[in-house]
């Protein structure tokens, strides 16, 4: 084989740019595949915010709502409940709810828009259970100086009444405080901002 | 070169072929082609749709966020003009009727209306909104040319009115518009005017089938804009490829 | 420890690789030193479109299986949720719809060319068997992903496809009620179709691809000319002369195949995904219903020649048997090709007047079945579909005589090249 008219510059240079060009065109062919990984239409229909009526919630209870497949958990918080806040704060990791784990207007001492109702997602920071609510006090068998809070179950992580994780445990964050806002007095609406419309 | 010619001329042919193939045995009386890019027609046809059809059929597999997102309508108005059935924008759009009272009612269940068009053709929607006549043999007293023995009553027959049909071949009938023009076939003739003028009744399903036809495929518009950059960027590849492809067989003689 | 070097004497992370797997050979034996002739034309693009169908095929199947639900009572409704929910679902499930329409297109000018240029003579009888056993896999494949939507023409198309075996003597009721797991086409025989569809016939077709090629680098590519290249090769290096190594010479110009073939495949994915009804059937946009037949029942056009043959043979005795028969060996004939071409040249282009008449009627008849299968019934059509299936067959059975009656062209020594 001869090699007349044969330019190395112009064919290295059609090589190249034919395969880069190829190449963004395999990498553009690849993104609705991982695209259409994303949560579906469905699944963001079903993960829509969730209303919560604590019209009948008494002081010193909990109620739970799915939001998300995961459970919402509503506490009442009594005054003496609110006041425990304080006796706890030298046993916790992060007193002060330095760490993102709560949006920016639950980033306070009760981590809550009204101190006496708790909005918490029920899962633990850790692996994933739903801690038990233990609001019983004294339980040593708990911690020495519990005073009422949540216990995982399963590797035996605690937290206190406004979910702030304790030292000394496997989780290693506070509960996630999830998105909500006061529809009125009574209802509270889950996974919508405070000021969204 | 002669037989890939040949090859390619046949190939034409035969993708010629498939719209008459498709279309069916009979045929229409009007001709109709929807527009999917006139979103305000689409729009007023979603409120025709939810006035006037949703009472009975539904469109189960579309979400009314969806038909707000894609149609340019706020959730404010979305809930105020067209939720009829839900306040949730992620549900699909039900119909409020139950199922079996409805079959005893008409004979068979309203059918689910969401692909409706592409299980018929929107053209053959349109018609059989625009050929509903008198009958005094059926039951309901009224008959559909475009479906026979059609068991759903003319709902809009206080927009368009009554019309009767006459057998005689209609030529060169004078109104055109919004993409229906009369071509050979019975005729109809209005004994008394409804609500509309037939203008605006041609007008009223007009926007309900661009509607519908948007329904039946709501990523259309985003396929259709996708596929002018992906064959954009191919043409730009190809020609790229020919170049090198002519450069490397140089080295073959 | 030493170890012998590998031949290539490739070092560092290629040679350790080289050492324990024969990366650098399978490269050179498949590639930059497999040698092909230089004389390819049009109709070898579409082995590699093939390929790179088939792996459009896998990936978006892998991917819609996420999504489809092989259930009869909600499997028509996954279809509507991977179109709208599913991000970029319409996309991915036009590609796969399409895809097996393009498939079929590329396989047929695939198999076209084996006639053309006799690339199934010897010794190249089992690279053609290979491929005919991959069409018939294909086929069921095809079958088997037509139903998954379980619209209304997926379950009339099941129904009547499955009923074929309905026409076999004695066990031919038994047989169908088996292969549904019901009475009628139901959630079972769903399951069952889903079930092949995704594992069993994916796995047949990727290995028989793999036979298909290794047979084929075995003994070297046909060409236009049918000519075997190996026959004068260079004395010192020893590759045939009109031979050209397959990459860069054949990548880059397949790379050109692709681009055109993804303009066309791609325009209709994105513009006309329906295909005017020819690529998804109007009746399929209703679920299926056991109590009413489609209007027109017809077959996906790639079936159209073989469902032709069917509708065109007549009953014997009350037996709709022999239209099954004539239809399935419609198939099985395309396995006796080899041994049916007795002509002393492989290439349409040296064959006699016989050949090309007979290439050429064979041609118009498969289309006009094609075409006739698809159409409802109507005595013109069945008599056309009548003389088609003749012809179809003639074309083979008698394939033996004209070729060995005719006159031939003196074949040339070498191929036959002009320079671009």
């Amino acid at each position: 084989m001869s090699n007349q008219g044969v330019d190395p510059d112009r064919r290295r240079f059609l090589t190249l740019s034919t395969t880069v060009v190829g190449g963004v065109g395999v990498a553009a062919a690849a993104w609705p595949f991982l695209a259409s990984l994303k949560p579906s239409e469905r699944a963001k229909a079903l993960g829509a915010p969730v209303s919560v009526d604590i019209t009948h919630l008494e002081a010193g209870q909990k109620l739970t709502v799915a939001w998300r497949g995961k459970p919402v958990w509503v506490v009442k918080r009594t005054p003496e409940m609110i006041a425990s806040l304080d006796k706890v704060s030298g046993d916790l990791r992060d007193p002060g709810s330095d760490q993102k784990q709560q949006p920016d207007y639950a980033k306070n001492e009760s981590r809550a828009i009204k101190p006496e109702i708790l909005v918490m997602v029920g899962s633990c920071t850790h692996l994933g259970c739903s801690p038990t609510f233990r609001p019983d006090h004294p339980a040593p068998e708990v911690d020495a100086n519990w005073q009422g809070g949540f216990y995982c179950p399963c590797h035996g992580s605690k937290f206190d009444l406004a979910g702030r994780v304790y030292k000394g445990v496997p989780a290693p964050l506070n509960l996630v405080v999830p998105p909500h806002r006061y529809v009125d007095n009574n209802t509270i609406l889950v996974g919508e901002d405070q000021g969204a419309a | 070169m002669q037989r890939i010619k040949t090859f390619l001329i046949a190939v034409a042919l035969t993708a010629a072929a498939a719209p008459a193939y498709a279309a069916g045995g009979h045929a229409l009386t009007y001709k109709f082609e929807p527009d999917s890019n006139n979103i305000q027609s689409a729009q007023r046809g979603a409120r025709n749709f939810m006035n006037y059809c949703s009472g009975c059929h539904s469109m189960k597999h579309l979400r009314y966020g969806r038909l707000g997102q894609d149609l340019g309508i706020p959730e404010d108005l979305l809930k105020a003009n067209l939720m009829f059935t839900s306040d949730k924008p992620g549900d699909h759009i039900v119909s409020s009727m139950p199922k079996e009272e409805a079959a005893k009612w008409f004979g068979q269940t309203p059918p689910d209306l969401t692909v409706e068009t592409r299980m018929r053709g929107a053209d053959w929607v349109y018609n059989f909104l625009m050929t509903f006549y008198v009958d005094s043999a059926k039951h309901s007293g009224v008959n559909n040319l475009t479906l026979p023995g059609a068991s759903m009553p003319h709902v809009l027959m206080d927009l368009q009115g009554v019309q009767v049909k006459v057998e005689e071949k209609a030529e060169g009938h004078g109104e055109e518009g919004h993409g229906g023009g009369h071509h050979a076939g019975p005729k109809f003739e209005l004994v008394q005017p409804g609500k509309l003028s037939p203008e605006e009744y041609k007008k009223f399903v007009t926007d309900t089938v661009n509607f519908m036809h948007y329904a039946a495929e709501p990523g259309r518009n985003a396929r259709i804009a996708l596929g002018y950059k992906v064959i954009l960027f191919l043409l730009l590849f190809t020609i790229l490829a020919y170049l090198m492809k002519k450069e490397w067989w140089k080295d073959v003689h | 420890m030493a170890i012998v070097p590998n031949p290539y004497k490739t070092t560092g992370f290629l040679g350790w690789i080289d050492d324990r797997f024969p990366l650098t050979k399978l490269w050179k034996d498949h590639l930059s030193e497999y040698y092909a002739p230089k004389n390819f034309n049009f109709w070898y693009y579409f082995g590699s479109l093939a390929l790179l169908v088939l792996v459009n095929q896998l990936l978006t199947g892998i991917w819609l299986v996420m999504h489809y639900k092989p259930d009869a009572a909600v499997a028509w409704d996954s279809v509507e949720y991977i179109m709208r929910d599913v991000p970029y679902g319409n996309i991915l499930r036009y590609l796969h719809s399409t895809g097996a329409s393009a498939f079929f297109v590329v396989v047929f000018l695939h198999m076209y060319r084996g006639l053309l240029y006799g690339s199934y003579r010897k010794p190249r009888e089992l690279v053609w068997l290979f491929g005919a056993l991959i069409f018939l896999v294909l086929m069921a494949e095809a079958f088997c992903g037509y139903v998954l939507p379980w619209g209304n023409m997926s379950y009339w198309g099941a129904n009547v496809i499955i009923n074929l075996f309905g026409t076999i003597p004695v066990i031919g009721p038994d047989l169908v009620v088996w292969i549904q797991g019901d009475y009628f086409p139901s959630d079972a025989t769903l399951g069952r179709l889903f079930s092949l569809h995704v594992i069993f016939l994916p796995f047949v077709l990727v290995a028989l691809v793999v036979a298909h090629l290794i047979a084929l680098h075995e003994v070297g590519s046909n060409n236009p000319d049918g000519v075997e290249i190996k026959k004068h090769k260079d004395p010192k290096t020893g590759i045939p002369l009109d031979g050209i190594a397959f990459h860069p010479y054949y990548t880059v110009k397949d790379v050109v195949g692709v681009g055109v073939f993804l303009i066309i495949f791609l325009g209709i994915v994105f513009f006309a995904p329906d295909g005017g009804g020819w690529l998804l059937e109007k009746p399929n946009f209703t679920p299926a219903n056991p109590l009413a037949t489609p209007e027109h029942i017809t077959p996906a056009w790639y079936f159209g020649s073989f469902y032709a043959m069917l509708r065109a043979t007549p009953s014997i005795a009350g037996s709709a048997l022999p239209g099954v028969i004539v239809m399935f060996g419609g198939v099985a004939v395309l396995f006796l090709v080899p041994w049916l071409d007795r002509s002393p040249v492989k290439s349409i282009r040296y064959k006699g007047k016989l050949s090309k008449i007979a290439l050429a009627l064979f041609t118009i008849a498969f289309v006009l079945l094609s075409y006739y299968g698809m159409q409802p019934p109507s005595p013109a059509g069945t008599l056309i579909s009548q003389i088609g299936t003749i012809v179809y067959f003639a074309f083979f059975f008698l394939m033996p005589f004209y070729t060995k009656l005719e006159k031939t062209k003196p074949e040339p020594e070498r191929v036959t090249h002009a320079a671009h």
